[in-house]
């Protein structure tokens, strides 16, 4: 395909016609850059969530309501399965990414330990996300475990060196390993199918949070030999409030959530029928659509860049060059840092250009924390407080980019300078 | 205008903001985070510094409808505010921190900030009025008074912001004679902190107790407590945490010979010595301060050829203000003089910030250096 002659338009559908009562147009809501936060429902999965919607019905319970509710539900297990090369028990659905990623933390530490007590170490990357890190951390001063972060390089890839040299001296001891598919900040793809080799050689189970990776990258759960995956509904064009944890049936799993015993067992709790129905909609064209898409935004991603490096010369790109390294960067992300500004001064002269971006770190009560994936990459503090991270998706637009570029030297600029007189941290 | 408002979490700074988006600014709310380790929940009364408090402020802009941020400044704020407070105790001073707070945090770093950033103003929920007048030939004076509410009035701790800072800051409430009436502004708009409790104590001092954060931050000096005639007549764990005035806490063992109440009169940290005496030890009538600050037109409009002129002064946020004549001295006008001609004033500290006043309008402050009977 074409790909240039598209990065004006966005692909047919999502964001496009959002008002559903289809009589005033869109307002204008700015240059949304932050697509890696959430992204549009599109308007295949926002009917097929209200179709459900509409329907009453229990997915356990027996009757002819229920078992229309069930039918739904395994439906959208079949769906999501053959979209991401997973069995349809493979599937079991959560209530988030963040759900998902705690019950594979949790779940393979619990259900690994009651194996062979001496399995207390937890391998997980510097660069995971809080869902994967908090539930390892929590672990670690709740049930005994130990957390191993593994180091990465300057462009967040994960030191498989250091990996092997773990696993060759304490893999009898070690629970899990969990290395995210590709990164939410940075972008960052990880070596998740070499995670996978040197940890089975050890046979040691892994899981990969695959939620920024999945409709952007090509993602087969069987291909890849983790024994775990998480995937989440908003960030790929289903709604908030739905994921799936992606577990092979051999996998020692205990469950978080304890109940009904839904999801085999691992997972109680009733399903959400129309989110649950909306997010296989979404994953599965997610997945039909990744190669397109994934190359218009790559292709919108790189004159982003471009532009950027020319705008703000001193600027720094985080994470893997797209031009030197093209598979090793999620296609629709973006990362820098301007030395010298701060997260907020920088996010709130953006908003006010109407531009929205992302910090792209945690921020603990509103207040931005310098990025634990920046300072793991080596990023210095003072350049790590300044980092923006931008973000496209399938309503992304030339417009967009070309608003962000108008707007950043001055944004830049005034940062700068209130990063010299405000606060005194600078 | 671009106005930045103050968003503590409580009611007042709710309102101000309010205020000023009705009054047709373009405002946006700014959280301070003024601690690296804030509680979780509101405890006691302390009204600002908890994650609570900061969803308070945000449910409030979300209100509103304007945009919301957090910013750190808990660095600057343990370098100034917390800083001079240990600093100040440790020299046997008496620090007010909410003094250094408006002159280091809200009206430097978050006003400096917010200039640079393109704001034009920051609005606080402050109880004071900004007074500007023009003279017609564009020259425009701008005065701090009191509030209305004289139970709130917060111009003795604004005072120390000094008249270039006031071009720059807006007191929405400066017109409100009660908190009443502010609460029902908060109801009516539908926040919901109108019914939220006032905050009293110092905000980094958990439970009030800043006797046990002066220890904890400074250690234990155990020294001696003397009458005036250098008689021992108690122990104390650091001269640092008494304070000029005191009374109670002193846990002597012996009544004094007559009988009467003891009050600290000195602390002497040179010698890690708190020395304890009546009454009228503590009674003065000069006063003299230091890091002066002089709102516009004071000097030379009001000055008589000495230099003296009328006035009354104020040495605490809700002490009762005293008949005075003041005047400027040192070479840039940096020192405070001043003589009580009315009745003397008790327990005045060192460190302590005295503000001069005519009628409602703040004339200047200073920082105390020295007060004596003469």
């Amino acid at each position: 395909m074409d790909v240039t002659a598209s990065l004006t338009e966005p692909a047919a559908g999502p964001g496009a016609e959002f008002a559903i009562d289809g009589s005033e147009p869109p307002p204008d809501t700015g240059a949304y850059l932050d697509h890696a936060a959430t992204t549009p429902m599109t308007s295949a999965a926002l009917a097929a969530f209200v179709e459900h919607a509409r329907h009453t019905g229990n997915a356990s319970s027996l009757h002819s309501a229920g078992r229309a509710a069930r039918r739904t539900v395994e439906e959208s297990r079949e769906t999501v399965a053959a979209a991401l090369g997973a069995r349809p028990s493979e599937v079991i659905f959560t209530a988030s990414g963040t759900e998902a990623d705690n019950l594979a933390i949790k779940g393979m530490f619990w259900g690994r330990r009651a194996e062979d007590k001496r399995r207390t170490r937890i391998l997980v990357s510097a660069v995971e996300h809080h869902a994967v890190l908090d539930p390892a951390f929590w672990l670690a001063g709740h049930a005994g475990a130990q957390v191993i972060l593994l180091p990465v390089d300057a462009e967040g890839r994960l030191d498989l060196d250091a990996l092997r040299a773990e696993l060759a001296e304490h893999h009898a001891e070690t629970a899990l390993v969990s290395v995210m598919w590709a990164n939410n900040e940075v972008g960052t793809v990880q070596p998740v199918q070499d995670v996978v080799r040197i940890a089975r050689h050890h046979d040691i189970p892994v899981h990969a949070d695959a939620v920024q990776a999945v409709g952007q990258l090509p993602v087969d759960f069987a291909a890849s030999g983790a024994d775990a995956m998480t995937v989440s509904g908003h960030k790929l064009g289903g709604p908030a409030g739905v994921g799936a944890l992606l577990a092979r049936r051999d996998l020692p799993l205990d469950a978080v959530l304890h109940g009904g015993g839904q999801e085999r067992g691992v997972r109680s709790g009733t399903l959400d029928v129309p989110a649950v129905a909306a997010f296989a909609v979404a994953v599965r064209d997610a997945v039909a659509g990744r190669e397109a898409h994934a190359a218009r935004i790559a292709a919108l991603r790189d004159e982003l860049v471009a532009h950027v490096r020319d705008a703000v010369p001193d600027a720094i790109l985080c994470g893997p060059d797209p031009q030197a390294d093209p598979g090793g960067r999620l296609p629709g992300n973006a990362h820098f840092a301007f030395p010298g500004a701060e997260g907020d001064s920088l996010l709130y002269l953006l908003d006010s250009a109407g531009v929205q971006a992302s910090t792209g770190s945690a921020c603990q009560a509103g207040v931005p924390q310098p990025s634990h994936v920046l300072l793991a990459m080596g990023v210095p503090e003072t350049a790590a407080r300044g980092a923006l991270r931008f973000s496209l998706g399938t309503t992304s637009t030339r417009d967009d980019v070309a608003r962000l570029v108008a707007a950043l030297p001055q944004v830049v600029e005034r940062a700068r300078a209130a990063g010299l007189v405000g606060g005194g941290r600078s | 205008m671009k106005v930045l408002a103050a968003m503590s979490g409580g009611v007042d700074s709710a309102v101000a903001a309010a205020l000023a988006v009705e009054a047709g600014h373009d405002v946006v709310g700014v959280h301070m985070a003024l601690s690296r380790n804030r509680d979780r929940f509101r405890t006691g009364s302390r009204g600002c510094c908890s994650i609570e408090d900061a969803g308070d402020a945000r449910r409030a802009a979300d209100v509103l409808g304007i945009p919301y941020y957090v910013w750190d400044l808990s660095e600057t704020f343990e370098e100034t505010v917390v800083a001079d407070f240990l600093s100040e105790y440790e020299a046997g001073r008496t620090p007010n921190p909410c003094v250094r707070c408006n002159e280091h945090i809200k009206f430097e770093a978050l006003l400096d900030k917010a200039t640079a950033l393109g704001f034009d103003a920051v609005a606080t929920g402050h109880y004071a009025r900004i007074e500007v007048s023009d003279d017609g030939a564009g020259e425009v004076a701008r005065e701090l008074h009191r509030s209305p509410n004289t139970a709130k009035d917060q111009s003795y701790v604004l005072a120390v912001m000094g008249p270039q800072r006031l071009a720059r800051a807006m007191f929405p409430l400066g017109g409100f004679a009660t908190k009443d009436e502010v609460r029902a502004e908060a109801a009516k708009r539908g926040l919901s902190v109108s019914a939220k409790p006032d905050s009293y104590d110092i905000c980094f001092v958990a439970d009030g107790d800043t006797r046990g954060f002066l220890r904890e931050r400074l250690g234990s000096k155990p020294g001696e407590i003397v009458d005036t005639s250098g008689t021992v007549v108690g122990e104390h764990d650091g001269a640092y945490a008494y304070t000029v005035g005191q009374r109670k806490g002193l846990g002597l063992g012996r009544p004094a010979a007559d009988g009467k109440a003891r009050y600290v009169v000195d602390v002497q940290t040179s010698t890690n010595t708190v020395v304890v005496g009546p009454a009228e030890l503590l009674s003065v009538n000069r006063i003299a301060g230091e890091k002066a600050i002089w709102f516009d037109g004071v000097l030379d409009a009001l000055s008589s050829d000495d230099g003296w002129f009328a006035a009354e002064v104020q040495v605490r946020a809700h002490g009762a203000p005293v008949p005075a004549r003041v005047r400027a001295a040192g070479p840039a006008s940096d020192t405070m003089e001043i003589e009580l001609t009315g009745e003397p004033l008790r327990g005045v500290a060192a460190g302590q910030s005295v503000v001069a006043y005519a009628g409602t309008r703040v004339l200047g402050q200073a920082t105390v250096t020295a007060a004596r009977r003469a």
